[in-house]
C-alpha cells in the first residue's frame, strides 16, 4: 500500500468512527433521542465502545488469515476510538447518571456486578491508550508492550459480561457480541496452538506452566 | 543458560509517527464534539410530531388523582414503552403493536367467583357509574418514571359486581397469548402469556384501576389496549396490559417477572427506595423529561393511602 492509499483509508476510518457520535449530536439537536435521552446516549456510547473494541480485536486475525499485513496500520486508530467511546460512556455515567456523586459511584462499583464489570473493562483500556505511542513501545520494549496490550482480551470479556448482566431478560444482543468475541479469541487460540505444533521449541522451557 | 529472545514485535506493528501525532488533533476534536453533545441536551426538542390518537372518551375527574405533578407528554407515554410482547427495545411497542386487534375483545372472569363468564370490555365498564380520570405517577423498575392521566374504573367495582366467593384470596391476571398478533411472543424471552397477580385487599384498594384510556382517549396498543391494570404504588410491570383473563384464586398466583428472576422481582414489587434491585439502586429515578434525577418516594408517593396494607410486613423480605 502506498502512503497515499493509507492516508485515504485513514480518513475514511476517521469519518466512519466519528459517525456514531455525529449521529448522536444530530439526534440531540433535532429531538431524536426519544423520551429518555440520557439512556439513549448511555446505550449508544456503550454499544460503540464494544463495536470498536471487537473491530480492534478483529484486525490481527484478519491480517493472519488474509495475509494483508497493512491492516495492522489501522489497529491503533480503531482501538483508540474504542477508548474514546468508552470515555464518553464513562462520562455519561459519572455525569448524567450519578451527577459526580462519588460515594454513590463507589457503592455502585462495589455492589453491582454489572457496573464492576463495566468499570473493569474501561479501566483496563486506560493503560493501553496511554501506551499507544511509538515512544511508549520503544520505552517498554516490544515484548512487554505486547504483554500489557493483551489486557484488551480481559477488557473485551468484561465488556461483554457488563452488557449481558445489564440486560433484564432479552439477551439476544449481548449474545451476538459474546459470539463475535468468542470467535476472535478462539482464532487466537488456534493460531497459538498451530504455532506451538509447527515449532515446539519456539519458547524456552521455563515459560511452560 | 538464559537465552535472550529477540523482540516479539515486528516492524510492521509499530505505528508510524504521523499517526500518533494525529492523536493530538483527535483529542481536540473529541473535546469539541463533547461540547456539541452537551449543548444538545439543553436545546428543547424541536418539531415533535403528534402521535396517532385513539377515540375520545367521556369521563369525570377523580378526587383520587395525584396533584401537583406535571403530566408527561403524550408522545413520550406512547413511544417509550416496556411491552415485551412487541419487542424489548423502548420503541419496539410503538413500532410493532399495530398488529394487535383489540376489537372484538373479551375478558374471561373466572375461578372463585359467582358470575363466571366472558365479558366484553363495554360490559365491564358498565360495572361502575362512569369512567374516571386518574392522574398517577408510574415508576418503572428500571428507575425512570412518568405522570400519566389514565382513564378507567376502579377494579373494586368490577370485583364487587362479579361476586367472588369466600375462597378468593388473590386475583390473577393474564395478557393475550397470540404470537401472530404479538410477535415478541415468538421468542421465549419471558414465559408467555404474561401473568400478574394481586392480593385481594390490593385489588380492592380504591387506587387500583382498570384503565381503558389516557389523555382522554382510548389506549393505544403499545399502552396495553384495550384494557389494562394500573397499580400506582407498585413497579410498572405489575400493571399488566391487554388483559384477557381475570381469575380469582385461593393461593398466591405466579407472576411473570418473578418467574424470570425470583431474586430480582418479588410478588409484591412495591416501589421502595430502600430495597435496591440487585443490579441497581432504587433510591432515585429519572422522571421522563427531566435532566436531574429525583428521589424515589416510598410506595411511589402513595404511602398515606396504601402503607396500611402492609402493616407489620417485612418489606425487604416480601419485596
Amino acid at each position: 500500500m502506498t502512503r497515499k492509499t493509507i492516508a485515504v483509508a485513514k480518513t475514511f476510518i476517521w469519518v466512519a468512527c466519528l459517525t456514531p457520535l455525529l449521529r448522536l449530536g444530530w439526534k440531540g439537536l433535532t429531538g431524536g433521542l426519544g423520551a429518555n435521552p440520557i439512556e439513549f446516549i448511555t446505550l449508544s456510547t456503550g454499544t460503540w465502545t464494544l463495536v470498536f473494541l471487537l473491530a480492534t480485536l478483529a484486525i490481527t486475525p484478519l491480517r493472519r488469515l488474509s495475509g494483508q499485513s497493512w491492516l495492522i496500520r489501522f489497529r491503533r486508530l480503531v482501538g483508540l476510538f474504542s477508548f474514546f467511546y468508552g470515555v464518553l460512556h464513562f462520562i455519561t455515567y459519572v455525569w448524567l447518571d450519578k451527577f459526580f456523586d462519588v460515594q454513590d459511584m463507589i457503592k455502585d462499583v462495589a455492589k453491582r456486578p454489572f457496573i464492576t464489570a463495566g468499570f473493569l473493562a474501561f479501566l483496563l483500556l486506560v493503560p493501553l491508550a496511554a501506551t499507544s505511542t511509538a515512544g511508549a513501545i520503544r520505552w517498554m520494549g516490544g515484548r512487554r508492550w505486547q504483554l500489557l496490550h493483551r489486557l484488551i482480551y480481559v477488557s473485551g470479556v468484561s465488556a461483554v459480561v457488563h452488557f449481558w448482566w445489564k440486560v433484564k431478560a432479552d439477551v439476544r444482543k449481548p449474545a451476538i457480541y459474546a459470539a463475535v468475541l468468542g470467535i476472535l479469541l478462539g482464532l487466537r487460540l488456534v493460531f497459538w496452538i498451530h504455532a506451538r505444533l509447527s515449532n515446539p521449541g519456539a519458547r524456552p522451557t521455563r515459560h511452560r506452566a | 543458560m538464559l537465552i535472550k529472545k529477540p523482540s516479539d514485535i515486528r516492524p510492521s506493528e509499530i505505528t508510524p509517527k504521523e499517526i500518533y501525532l494525529n492523536r493530538r488533533t483527535f483529542m481536540k476534536e473529541a473535546a469539541v464534539t463533547g461540547a456539541v453533545l452537551a449543548a444538545s441536551r439543553i436545546l428543547p426538542a424541536l418539531g415533535a410530531s403528534p402521535s396517532p390518537s385513539g377515540e375520545r372518551l367521556q369521563f369525570r375527574k377523580s378526587e383520587l388523582s395525584t396533584r401537583g405533578e406535571e403530566l408527561t407528554p403524550l408522545k413520550d407515554i406512547t413511544t417509550y414503552n416496556n411491552f415485551y410482547e412487541f419487542g424489548s427495545d423502548k420503541d419496539d411497542p410503538s413500532n410493532n403493536a399495530h398488529t394487535l386487534r383489540t376489537v372484538p375483545w373479551t375478558v374471561s372472569i373466572e375461578g372463585e367467583v359467582k358470575k363466571e363468564k366472558l365479558y366484553d370490555v363495554e360490559s365491564i365498564l358498565k360495572m361502575h357509574p362512569s369512567l374516571e380520570e386518574r392522574v398517577y405517577r408510574l415508576r418503572c423498575v428500571e428507575a425512570w418514571s412518568m405522570v400519566i392521566p389514565w382513564i378507567g374504573i376502579p377494579l373494586a367495582s368490577v370485583i364487587k359486581a362479579v361476586e367472588p366467593t369466600s375462597k378468593a384470596k388473590y386475583v390473577a391476571f393474564q395478557t393475550l397469548y397470540d404470537p401472530n398478533q404479538m410477535p415478541g411472543q415468538k421468542r421465549w424471552i419471558l414465559r408467555w402469556p404474561y401473568v400478574e397477580g394481586l392480593r385481594m385487599d390490593e385489588a380492592l384498594h380504591p387506587l387500583t384501576i382498570l384503565a381503558v384510556g389516557l389523555y382522554g382517549e382510548t389506549l393505544l396498543n403499545q399502552n396495553g389496549a384495550p384494557i389494562r391494570l394500573v397499580v400506582p404504588w407498585k413497579y410498572g410491570y405489575k400493571s399488566i396490559k391487554s388483559i384477557v383473563k381475570i381469575r380469582f384464586v385461593e393461593k398466591q398466583p405466579p407472576t411473570s417477572w418473578n418467574l424470570a428472576a425470583p431474586e430480582e422481582y418479588g410478588f409484591y414489587s412495591n416501589v421502595n427506595p430502600e430495597v435496591d434491585h440487585p443490579r441497581w439502586s432504587q433510591a432515585r429515578e429519572r422522571r421522563i423529561g427531566e435532566f436531574f434525577k429525583r428521589k424515589t418516594l416510598m410506595f411511589n408517593g402513595y404511602a398515606d393511602q396504601v402503607a396500611g396494607l402492609y402493616a407489620g410486613v417485612d418489606l425487604r423480605k416480601y419485596h
